[in-house]
């Protein structure tokens, strides 16, 4: 399938670009690594009459810590926070899910700034930047905005962005001392896009006891879901079996989630359960939790 | 993935509207090394610009859906699935294919000639995305394990091998860079 | 050599990126064509307004069936059957589509670009009609899918040997279930593809067309045509992106291509797409099979009744899968008593024809679910039950009872599949395998080992030919109508015309596919080529050589059995034992081929050394396989982790063993797909939900473990090179030992698996709707 034609525009700048994006209005795409919107382009399911390549835009690109916050420019491409000992350091969440993002090709030229404007429900970097408390910035000629990933992803594959708007940057809190990363997915093939994905960071104290977990979820839902009745749980607990059992269960009943063609909404529940409890886990002790205070069962 | 399951309706030839498709973009990309200028509307695929306007049909195209990997090409060094990239979208850039990987007196390098001693290939359609790849990896890390190559080629379908051979093709060079670098 | 794990010639030009796939090959002054598809399962054509089309950029021209009557006549049946029920395939449809894809309209124009965007402009009228998506539905349907066939029946076929309704009354024990199956498309990398051009001065179609079967198309395309096949020349390019058997079938877009160039007066060409291979091109669709089982108190089999329905898709080309699934069904085991019967039904979906394997996985898969559930039943050790019941080697040649697809008796021709199995529990070390399943259970790990043995018919008739030439170069053309889709001809037949001849294999040059170059050929599919091409290559490649010898030998004024050949390459002669005295092989050709204009030959010299034979096998042969494999569930997600694998195959005498077991692990890819990732799903009422990689997964390398191969040869006594088929082998016996070792690995929790394929989602909800949980 060969897509239908278009206007193509380069903008060198973010000016530029938002300045055309307000002109263009309503049938104009912004293209950046192009690995979701291309094939859809390709199947004719996405005819825009217009594309704004922002490839060119410099201000867009790179990442760095200032402060307590990670800042990542739109453009980052997924195989930076693969490789990145920046990302690795503030934000390992970021680059413990990489890897599951589609195949090494898809990460040569995916960005993180289009796969969060994309909001695919199945995508693994929402989820995270929710559990994470990201903060999406948002340009369009009318000026800058920050929108909170809490209310960033509105349902499937729409965002709140307005259509003249365009995601400049993502500021992620960097990760405080003693928390342990964990991203589980399950996927038809590895790489493919989750059936069912958790993600979780688990801040512990000096006894082994969990102070904060923060807890994103994949694939369960429109949008990506924080199992905040889990974290609830957790804040003060050490996560033995029962423990784990009950946030398994919190997980699984909280969810409603779309049934797809190879995974019903039962095995979506139940699996988000268990990945969570694993992740908790597996987070928790990578955090030193099971060095100090109790051993887990 | 409901998005991408094909919704079968009739298209409306009467919302057909007004397009800047027809406009012809002059690009200059370096290909193997050689800086060439191509004429290409914007939604000309850089899969079908190489197969056609620089004659370098050894790029297969397998789905145009951005899975099988056969058209997958180098781009500054990287690995990139060529129908998913505008040509006009990657202007200034470099592009490797599978055409620049001989030697200059057209015998097989070294990874090729890894390939044929294996049995690396059948049908071929898949092969030469799977040395792109995989020229990229050893670049990269001249040793790696067998863990990290088939990660390397994981975003490949192939349909006639199963893999095996030509998973035993990569080791082999692999293992023929350790002795090297020792 | 015969036996060498020689290098692929091929690969020299394959790795360098110099293949010539039809989208590869230059014909100046080419156009494009994309076709307008059925968007409806369904549905009567009230019309077709090609008007907006006809005036889009760059188009040359649009064509409905009412556009092309001279080329539209219906098509013969591709394999008839007394029970194939009639019904009309043609081009283009006239009067209603009957699955989405169909191809309704085509568009010729300068890029493949114009030719889709005019595609959008074509507009199709249609009354859409009670579609069916399973075929359930389809036995139920208000509006018959083909006139006349009311209850959208194609085909209704018995075949019995003994009594088994006097087995099952008698028996100790009978086991009643239902097996359901089901498979998806080949997806070669390659779609299909077709190009053609019309050569105005001769009256002659030149077609490229990246088919297994040339001389079919080239028969078709007469039929269609109303001419000659000598007027037709259809070429299947030196590389095709593979094949698996849907490239075997009969397409409109062959049909209408070479026609379009002679009306454009401009070369055309179609490249599928992979959408369009996954709604058009032909599939293996869903089998449900109701089997009934006799067996006594030590587990051997009394008696087997299998009645299965069959889903065809929207047309029935041929019975093949059926019937292969059916007669595949008793495998490599003792059954005294037999019922075969299958239901092939109509529905809106693509049609169904041979996919890798062609029924065999299926008849494997119900095979081996009886055998574990014997197993399970009796308390039996599943791979002891099997053996119990395994033909055993001094049983051959053994009637089956039953009449396979080729029309021949089932009769397997040799094999040791007691032998077979044995060696695959060693390798594995089965005993050492059960006793860490114990550990791992203990563990709490849900870990299984499923075990299959599979038995296929290979070889298959007609016949096929070969004609060997040797040049006035001295080298040797080694001519074979059947065409190579990445199975290694250009190598592998090089290496049995050396061996015959007492030539380097690298002065054979192997020319494949050609309708131009060899009069007559069946075609690349069933594992029949080796068989068939094989001993037609060889006695050919000996006719050559006695006539070189004996011309030779005249003028040399010795006798022909005092000629040797000898040196290599360039200096490769042929000369008298223990002397001097010879002539390169090129001097002894130019002496039979050219001779001097107007001379008389020297006495004894033969003309023309070159001969042509033809090979009809007098039965199919059947090669063996036996899987074992060892994994583990994950009982949270349903994951499967494949632990140990080991594969055993016996595909009769080996040319080249590196090749063969490139088929055998290529084959069992396709296997291990067909069990844990592709499906090819449609809605109730037809539509296609699978129709992207996206929906319907093909595993990469980083989903295999490494599979242990080990192989046997038992010789073939159907041809005198012993050989067999290999290039499905590997498949036949994944999706069964995959269930049976799922099966095993979830037993402690009470679940039996009668569906397949499976998934993490299929094997989660199982687990959590268990007995024993």
């Amino acid at each position: 399938m060969k897509p239908a034609p278009f206007g193509y525009h380069r903008p060198a700048t973010i000016a530029e670009a938002v300045a055309l994006l307000d002109a263009l209005q309503d049938d104009v795409k912004v293209l950046a690594g192009g690995q979701s919107l291309v094939p859809l382009m390709n199947f004719r399911l996405s005819v825009p009459a217009e594309l704004v390549d922002i490839n060119g835009i410099a201000e867009l690109t790179g990442h760095d810590v200032t402060g307590d916050v990670l800042r990542l420019g739109a453009l980052t491409r997924h195989h930076e926070l693969e490789r990145s000992a920046t990302v690795r350091g503030a934000a390992p969440l970021l680059a413990l899910a990489a890897p599951y993002i589609g195949h090494p090709q898809i990460r040569s030229m995916g960005t993180l700034g289009g796969s969060l404007s994309h909001a695919d429900p199945a995508a693994e970097l929402p989820g995270i930047m929710l559990a994470l408390d990201a903060r999406m910035v948002a340009a369009s000629a009318r000026g800058e905005r920050i929108v909170p990933a809490a209310e960033f992803f509105v349902s499937h594959f729409t965002t709140a962005l307005e259509p003249d708007e365009l995601l400049t940057a993502v500021e992620v809190p960097v990760a405080a001392e003693r928390t342990g990363h964990a991203f589980l997915e399950v996927a038809a093939r590895y790489g493919d896009f989750a059936l069912v994905g958790a993600g979780a960071a688990v801040t512990v104290d000096e006894d082994g006891a969990i102070t904060e977990a923060r807890i994103g979820c994949t694939s369960v839902a429109p949008t990506p879901v924080r199992a905040a009745a889990a974290e609830e749980l957790l804040r003060g607990a050490t996560p033995d079996a029962d423990v784990l059992a009950e946030v398994e269960r919190v997980v699984a009943g909280a969810l409603e989630p779309t049934p797809e063609l190879k995974a019903s909404a039962a095995y979506k529940r139940r699996t988000a359960g268990v990945l969570v409890a694993r992740a908790v886990r597996q987070a928790w002790r990578e955090a030193g939790g099971d060095m100090r205070g109790e051993e887990a069962a | 993935m409901s998005e991408l399951s094909i919704q079968h309706s009739t298209r409306n030839a009467a919302d057909e509207r007004q397009r800047g498709g027809s406009v012809t973009h002059t690009v200059k990309l370096t290909v193997n090394g050689v800086e060439r200028e191509v004429a290409v509307e914007p939604r000309m695929l850089l899969a079908d610009t190489l197969r056609q306007q620089c004659g370098l049909t050894g790029t297969h195209i397998g789905c145009e859906q951005g899975v099988c990997g056969a058209c997958t090409v180098l781009v500054d060094g990287l690995p990139a699935r060529s129908c998913l990239l505008f040509t006009v979208a990657v202007a200034g850039r470099e592009i490797e294919t599978v055409e620049s990987l001989e030697n200059p007196d057209g015998s097989l390098n070294s990874l090729q000639q890894s390939f044929q001693d294996h049995h690396g290939l059948q049908c071929g359609f898949c092969t030469a995305g799977i040395l792109m790849s995989l020229t990229a990896l050893f670049r990269e890390e001249p040793s790696p394990d067998e863990t990290t190559v088939r990660d390397q080629v994981q975003g490949h379908l192939c349909r006639c091998t199963g893999y095996q051979q030509l998973v035993e093709a990569a080791m082999a060079e692999s293992g023929r860079n350790a002795q090297v670098t020792r | 050599m015969i036996g060498e794990r020689r290098v692929r010639r091929e690969d020299l030009r394959l790795l360098r990126g110099r293949g010539r796939y039809v989208d590869d090959i230059d014909l100046p002054g080419l156009a494009h064509m994309a076709v307008v598809r059925s968007t409806q399962p369904h549905a009567l054509i009230r019309g077709i307004d090609t008007s907006a089309a006809a005036t889009a950029p760059g188009v040359l021209g649009v064509y409905t069936a009412a556009d092309l009557p001279e080329i539209n006549r219906p098509w013969p049946v591709h394999l008839a059957h007394a029970s194939l029920r009639k019904t009309v395939m043609r081009a283009l449809p006239d009067e209603k589509v009957r699955y989405v894809g169909e191809p309704v309209a085509v568009v010729v124009a300068e890029t493949r670009y114009q030719a889709e965007d005019a595609c959008e402009l074509v507009e199709v009228d249609y009354e859409p009609l009670p579609g069916a998506g399973h075929l359930r539905v389809a036995m139920e349907l208000p509006v018959p899918i083909h006139d006349g066939i009311e209850d959208n029946v194609a085909a209704h076929v018995t075949q019995t040997t003994g009594d088994v309704d006097a087995a099952l009354a008698k028996a100790p024990h009978v086991l009643r279930e239902t097996f359901r199956i089901n498979r998806g498309g080949g997806h070669s990398m390659e779609g299909r593809a077709v190009a053609a051009r019309y050569d105005r001065a001769v009256g002659e179609f030149q077609v490229f067309d990246a088919t297994q079967t040339p001389h079919q198309i080239r028969a078709l395309i007469a039929h269609c045509y109303d001419l000659p096949e000598e007027k037709i020349r259809v070429v299947a390019p030196p590389d095709v992106g593979g094949g698996f058997g849907p490239k075997a079938g009969k397409y409109p877009e062959e049909i209408i291509v070479p026609w379009l160039a002679k009306l454009l007066d401009r070369p055309v060409k179609f490249i599928e797409d992979r959408y369009e291979h996954f709604v058009s091109c032909t599939q293996e669709h869903l089998q449900e099979h109701e089997v009934e089982v006799a067996y006594d108190d030590d587990g051997r089999l009394l008696g087997l009744k299998d009645v299965f329905h069959q889903d065809t898709g929207a047309y029935a080309p041929s019975l093949i899968v059926p019937l292969i699934a059916g007669t595949t069904v008793p495998g490599p085991y003792k059954i005294p008593n037999l019922h075969i019967e299958f239901y092939s039904i109509f529905t809106n979906k693509v049609p169904s024809s041979a996919v890798r394997g062609a029924g065999r996985p299926q008849g494997v898969y119900v095979m081996e679910r009886v055998m574990d559930r014997i197993a399970d039943d009796l308390g039996l050790d599943p791979a002891d039950v099997r053996a119990r019941n395994l033909i055993q080697e001094h049983e051959f040649p053994y009637p089956v009872g039953l009449t396979f697809r080729d029309g021949s008796p089932l009769t397997y021709d040799s094999g040791n599949y007691p032998g077979l199995l044995q060696k695959g529990l060693d390798k594995i070390d089965y005993a050492h395998q059960r006793e860490l399943q114990a550990k791992r259970r203990a563990e709490g790990a849900l870990r299984g080992i499923g075990v299959s043995v599979a038995v296929e018919g290979v070889g298959l008739g007609p016949f096929e030919g070969a004609t060997v030439r040797m040049e006035s170069s001295g080298r040797i053309t080694a001519i074979m109508g059947a065409p190579p889709q990445g199975q290694g001809f250009e190598t592998t037949y090089a290496q049995i015309v050396s061996d015959a001849f007492g030539v380097d294999a690298d002065l054979v040059d192997v020319v494949t596919g050609d309708t131009g170059a060899i009069a007559y050929g069946v075609g690349t599919f069933a594992s029949r080529v080796m068989a068939t091409a094989g001993p037609a290559m060889t006695t050919a490649a000996r006719e050559v050589k006695e006539k070189l010898f004996q011309s030779v030998a005249a003028v040399l004024e010795v006798a022909p059995e005092d000629l040797e050949i000898r040196g290599s390459d360039e200096n490769t002669e042929i000369g008298v034992r223990g002397t001097q005295v010879g002539m390169p092989l090129a001097q002894a050709a130019r002496m039979s081929n050219v001779g001097s204009p107007g001379v008389t030959m020297r006495a004894g010299t033969v003309p023309g050394l070159t001969a042509t034979s033809y090979f009809n096998p007098s039965s199919a042969g059947y090669s063996s396989s036996v899987q074992i494999i060892v994994v583990e569930v994950d009982q949270g997600t349903g994951e499967v982790e494949i632990v140990e694998w080991v594969v055993g195959h016996d595909c009769g005498k080996v040319i080249n063993p590196l090749l063969v077991e490139g088929q055998v692990l290529g084959g069992i890819a396709h296997g291990l797909s067909n069990a844990l990732y592709e499906e090819s799903l449609y809605s109730d009422d037809g539509v296609p939900l699978t129709t992207s990689f996206l929906d319907y997964p093909i595993p990469s390398a980083r989903e295999f473990p490494t599979i242990g191969l080990y192989d046997q040869e038992t010789p073939s006594p159907l041809n005198p090179l012993g050989v067999k088929g290999a290039g499905e082998a590997g498949t036949l016996g994944v999706p069964a030992v995959i269930v049976s070792a799922v099966e095993d690995a979830l037993r402690p929790l009470g679940v039996r698996i009668a569906t397949c394929p499976l998934s993490p989602g299929r094997i989660g909800d199982l687990i959590a709707e268990a007995p024993g949980r």
